[in-house]
């Protein structure tokens, strides 16, 4: 298969950026997208050329290392698949595909498609975690806890931070990876102590860092490559509200 | 408390939600009592000359017009903080993800024509009404005619006899439709009441409330405009 490609390169944070115009050819339907790129990287080192940096990890769809905003979509045409679960069968032979770092103030370009997703970091540090140890898993099956709210809580577990919510949200908003975090906690009886005061630190915090305001459009959802609800995002809601509301 | 809902993002939501509760039912209320000018234009100037200038008709003016107000503003304040948390540089390529609304995506430009065709709705009928009361008048000119302040029903036959005041009422109401649609069941999801199981029937509620009152008001609109071309429909042929 051949493809044209259409990359954002960008020297650095403070450099303005462009679309630049490369072609690959010869490429296997079952290469994932990250090969595919990995062999175009290859072919620009060969000509002397700088490779296109972009963020990449375990390649099998848990890090969520990976971002890449291809065609208009986060993580590529697949529905609930990361970036490197793309594989090139699922584009057309010939095809142009627009590969885009993801676009949002609080998570700025680093170089090419690579952008700083350390804001998700700060927010995760302001509250998404059991204070005390919980001790080991024995302990934990010492606490009955009913399957419903066991598979909710793993649900919204499978976050992975990728950033695609806030990069597909028209409002550049965090709110399905914050309410991911606290309705995870929160569905547990170890995280349900620390639920009002983790529910009031990451949103705090998330407003800090300059990420917008849910306006239900459930694009996030739409794009999360963990299929992670907007049902979350009321659970945070009312967990907020109501830590509010008890002040 | 006062902190949260100006500074926190769920906070100026929880705002937004119910302000906009609150509108819907006042819109509930406008709507029924419209229907009334159908069924009766006597009854429907009953309502007008109770709800003239007095202290409880004020008392909810100021009410209802703070919260349009607080609606807006906070309507205004959001999308702002939005913006600038989207960030300089713009997508080349985008596309429509499955299962957003439209409406979802243009609140602020649909809320934009309610709020527009609602200065042309004030400037047609309170203005003519409970304004020239407090002005201490008790009629206005309309369309070359004197109508009392009290006389909705004479109002709306009027200004419904000039068909482009049909034909922006209805663009109105489908803006306001569209509005509905994303706002109803938004409002529940952002204090929280929502859930996988209910997101469908919550939504089908919000289109279900939404063509409630555009089909409520357009058909005043309507029923008006066609008594006006056609005066056998009024059954005085």
């Amino acid at each position: 298969m051949n493809f044209t490609l259409k990359i954002w390169r960008q020297k650095d944070a403070k450099s303005k950026g462009a679309f630049e115009t490369y072609k690959v050819e010869n490429i296997s339907a079952d290469t994932s997208f990250l090969e595919m790129l990995d062999i175009l990287n290859n072919d620009l080192i060969h000509e002397g050329k700088e490779p296109v940096a972009f963020d990449h990890d375990c390649r099998e769809g848990i890090c969520g290392m990976c971002s890449l905003h291809i065609d208009g979509q986060a993580h590529g045409p697949s529905q609930a698949a990361t970036t490197c679960q793309i594989y090139m069968r699922k584009f057309k032979d010939g095809a142009t595909i627009t590969i885009e770092p993801w676009r949002s103030a609080a998570f700025p370009v680093i170089k090419d498609l690579v952008v700083n997703r350390g804001a998700y970091d700060q927010i995760l540090q302001a509250g998404g975690f059991v204070s005390v140890r919980t001790n080991s898993v024995p302990d934990a099956n010492a606490i009955p806890i009913p399957k419903a709210d066991a598979d909710e809580s793993m649900d919204a577990a499978s976050c992975i931070g990728c950033g695609a919510c806030a990069a597909t949200c028209k409002n550049g908003s965090a709110m399905l990876f914050v309410a991911a975090r606290v309705s995870s906690l929160a569905k547990l009886p170890q995280g349900r102590v620390e639920g009002a005061r983790r529910a009031k630190a990451m949103v705090a915090k998330m407003d800090e860092l300059g990420f917008g305001n849910c306006t239900n459009t459930g694009a996030c959802q739409a794009e999360c490559p963990k299929g992670i609800s907007i049902a979350h995002i009321a659970r945070l809601n009312r967990e907020f509200l109501a830590a509010k509301l008890q002040e | 408390m006062s902190c949260f809902l100006i500074n926190s993002s769920l906070g100026k939501k929880l705002v937004m939600s119910i302000s906009g509760c609150f509108l819907v039912l006042f819109i509930l209320f406008h709507m029924a009592m419209n229907i009334v000018a159908i069924i009766s234009p006597d009854a429907y100037n009953m309502i007008c000359e109770f709800l003239g200038a007095n202290w409880y008709a004020l008392a909810g003016t100021v009410v209802l017009a703070g919260g349009v107000l607080i609606h807006f503003i906070y309507a205004l304040i959001l999308t702002m903080n939005n913006y600038k948390a989207r960030g300089t540089q713009r997508y080349a390529v985008t596309v429509k993800e499955p299962g957003v609304s439209w409406a979802s995506k243009n609140m602020l430009a649909l809320g934009v024509i309610v709020v527009v065709g609602l200065l042309l709705h004030l400037s047609h009928f309170w203005a003519k009404m409970q304004l020239v009361e407090l002005l201490g008048g008790h009629e206005s000119e309309v369309c070359g005619k004197m109508v009392a302040a009290t006389d909705g029903a004479e109002l709306i036959r009027l200004t419904f006899s000039q068909w482009y005041n049909v034909v922006l009422y209805l663009v109105w109401f489908v803006a306001l439709w569209f509005h509905l649609t994303h706002g109803v069941w938004s409002m529940l999801q952002t204090v929280g009441w929502a859930n996988d199981t209910w997101y469908p029937r919550l939504k089908c509620l919000a289109n279900i409330v939404a063509t409630i009152i555009f089909l409520g008001f357009a058909a005043v609109v309507v029923v008006y405009y066609l008594q006006s071309v056609c005066p056998c429909c009024n059954g005085a042929c």
